[in-house]
């Protein structure tokens, strides 16, 4: 036993190993995701929400009716026969209108994580490529874009979307359009300070004596240094932009039917409770709030992750 | 090889506007300097904080407004807004700086900080031989190449500092701008790394401008050194001399004040009395006249030119003799 231990010890093959491990040093990312990977939450949340993600690709092949087709058997009954069944194939029961609630929740997380995957990261790309430029010029461009975002704070986006859908029309994308532009300014002011600290470094000096354009360095060499920071922001604003599309829908203004949504079925659910039809308001509201913990436990894993305090 | 004639620096501060449209004040910090550097030489640039050392050498390598001035580098006038004369003047030219560890991207390993110069300056090279040339550059400031997938925060201050050297020197300029390279390290790595630069510079017959606040550092490295002070040159001269016998009253406090690494030996600075000009609002006559303890009363109707004596250049009416006997001085009356 202890021969062996030895042997390995003494083996080329073990200096060979550790001066390897020497040479090719551990990045940034690297360390990250072994951080991230040691937070039993985060990984498990990851689990859950993969298994979200196929529950509304694949939901679909195991049910038995489409999300608009009216079961004309159980509508004048939904209270005494409209509940969760195995016989007739309604997995979550139907809603109000005698719909099969399986179907139309697999379409309504499909809408949800949809406008939040889309929406949301786009919403952060753009936010923070304004706050780099505008924490890199500074001066009169910045001042603009302060202005604009202070401007910004002081509209009630609901309005926004109320008028937006009146003028434009009521589908998905318009939707994830809309929440975009209603999120221009996520992750703006916090890449902008960023910036405004990085960009007095004496690196950025270093790259500008290569000749270097101001674009080159604030994508080449700030951009890798903020990159943790847009991380971070996007998980937090996944899931705020599932709750904006799920409020808005809540209040009427979001998707189309006979299309739906997390927001859209929480609403019909809960106009419906006091008539004994709980599952309505039930299932969607456990997919929400499954979909929105996992996310949540996401972004606190990626931030206890890649915050450069714990390096 | 490199030469500066009557260098201008200005500022405009928007925070100083008492409404918007009111115009920004201008802060001076350069105030016509010259000088001129061989190849193999070492100019050093002392001078108190503030006093627009950095500031000056930033404005020649064109990370700072030149208002005013011109810069020669071998035998051709540099244009500032030129993008061709510019990539010139960065070939030929580079710079290391003061904090090591922030002049380093600390996203990028050492091997990418060191290679990325050849891809601007030696765009024909090859990629293998970008690497090879960056290892043997990394290896001659002292880091193993072994080393080169490491990322800065893995190295010591001093360790950043030599790797700030590589990326510097790696694409081969003549002229080296050293930003107070040594004042943020330890003593003795101070020394290391300043003999290294002392190596450097006979190996590969650089020129070397060297800023520092400290007169030790400079003296041991410097030909000749340049005492600044409020932007504007107070003096010039060979190194030694200038130790031996300043001649300009500012370069004589300077000097009072250079700690001597004797615990026996006690040293009297010369204290100043009063206080320094704003550099946003500069007095016609002399600039150092408020704190001079031999201040004339021409000193403060016109800036006195650089005068030569005994090998040493100072901007000063009490090296012009005849002048200095005429009028008694303002703080004898």
């Amino acid at each position: 036993m202890i021969g062996a231990v030895k042997r390995r010890l003494n083996s080329a093959n073990f200096a060979d190993e550790r001066a390897g491990e020497m040479v090719a040093s551990r990045s940034f990312w690297a360390d990250a995701g072994r951080r991230f990977l040691r937070n039993r939450m985060a990984v498990f949340s990851v689990g859950m929400l993969s298994v979200l993600v196929l529950f509304a690709i694949f939901g679909n092949l195991f049910s038995r009716w489409s999300f608009e087709e009216i079961d004309w058997n159980v509508l004048g009954r939904i209270k005494q026969d409209g509940g969760p069944s195995l016989e007739n194939g309604h997995w979550f029961g139907v809603d109000e209108l005698g719909r099969d609630l399986y179907a139309r929740v697999v379409q309504g997380t499909r809408t949800s994580l949809l406008v939040g995957f889309i929406a949301g990261p786009v919403s952060v790309i753009l936010g923070a490529t304004l706050g780099a430029l505008s924490g890199y010029y500074g001066g009169r461009f910045d001042r603009t874009v302060l202005g604009a975002y202070t401007i910004w704070l002081a509209i009630p986006y609901i309005i926004f979307f109320v008028v937006w859908q009146a003028f434009f029309g009521r589908s998905m994308s318009q939707m994830i359009l809309v929440i975009i532009l209603v999120n221009w300014t996520a992750g703006l002011l916090i890449v902008r300070g960023q910036v405004m600290m990085l960009k007095n470094r004496e690196f950025v000096d270093a790259a500008r004596m290569l000749g270097m354009s101001d674009l080159a360095i604030i994508f080449r060499h700030l951009a890798p240094n903020v990159l943790w920071v847009v991380v971070i922001y996007t998980s937090l604003v996944i899931p705020e932009v599932i709750m904006m599309e799920s409020l808005v829908s809540f209040l009427g203004v979001g998707i189309q039917e006979p299309n739906t949504s997390l927001g859209a079925l929480l609403s019909e659910g809960a106009s419906t409770m006091t008539f004994g039809t709980l599952w309505q308001l039930g299932f969607p509201a456990a997919i929400f709030v499954l979909a929105q913990v996992s996310l949540f436990y996401i972004g606190d894993g990626l931030r206890d992750a890649l915050d450069p305090k714990e390096r | 090889m490199l030469s500066v004639q009557n260098a201008y620096v200005e500022f405009r501060v928007a925070q100083t506007k008492k409404w918007p449209w009111s115009p920004a004040g201008i802060v001076h910090a350069v105030n016509g300097v010259s000088f001129e550097l061989e190849a193999g030489r070492t100019i050093g640039i002392v001078g108190e904080s503030g006093c627009g050392k950095s500031t000056l050498i930033r404005a020649v390598a064109g990370l700072a407004p030149l208002v005013s001035g011109t810069v020669t580098l071998d035998g051709e006038q540099v244009d500032y807004g030129n993008r061709t004369s510019m990539q010139r003047l960065r070939a030929t030219m580079q710079m290391i700086f003061q904090d090591p560890i922030a002049s380093l991207n600390p996203r990028m390993t050492i091997r990418e900080i060191v290679t990325e110069p050849l891809t601007f300056f030696r765009p024909e090279m090859g990629a293998a031989d970008r690497k090879t040339a960056a290892l043997a550059m990394l290896e001659r400031v002292g880091i193993p190449p072994a080393q080169a997938n490491r990322f800065p925060h893995e190295f010591s201050g001093g360790q950043c500092q030599r790797i700030g050297i590589a990326r510097a020197l790696v694409a081969e300029p003549k002229v080296l701008l050293c930003d107070e390279p040594v004042s943020a390290l330890d003593v003795s790595i101070q020394a290391q790394v300043v003999n290294l630069l002392k190596e450097l510079q006979r190996e590969m017959g650089l020129a070397l401008v060297f800023v520092a606040h400290d007169l030790g550092v400079v003296r041991h490295i410097s030909d000749e050194v340049l005492v600044m002070y409020m932007g504007a040159q107070m003096e010039r001269a060979p190194a030694a001399d200038l130790v031996r016998a300043p001649q300009h009253p500012y370069a004589k406090a300077l000097l009072s004040a250079v700690p001597v690494p004797d615990p026996n030996i006690r040293i009297a600075p010369q204290m100043l009395e009063g206080d320094l000009p704003s550099p946003m609002d500069l007095p016609p006559g002399c600039l150092f006249a408020s704190r001079c303890p031999h201040a004339m009363a021409k000193c403060i109707k016109a800036r006195p030119p650089m005068v030569q004596r005994e090998g040493h250049e100072a901007a000063c009416y009490l090296l012009d003799d005849a002048s200095a006997e005429q009028e008694p001085c303002l703080s004898d009356s």
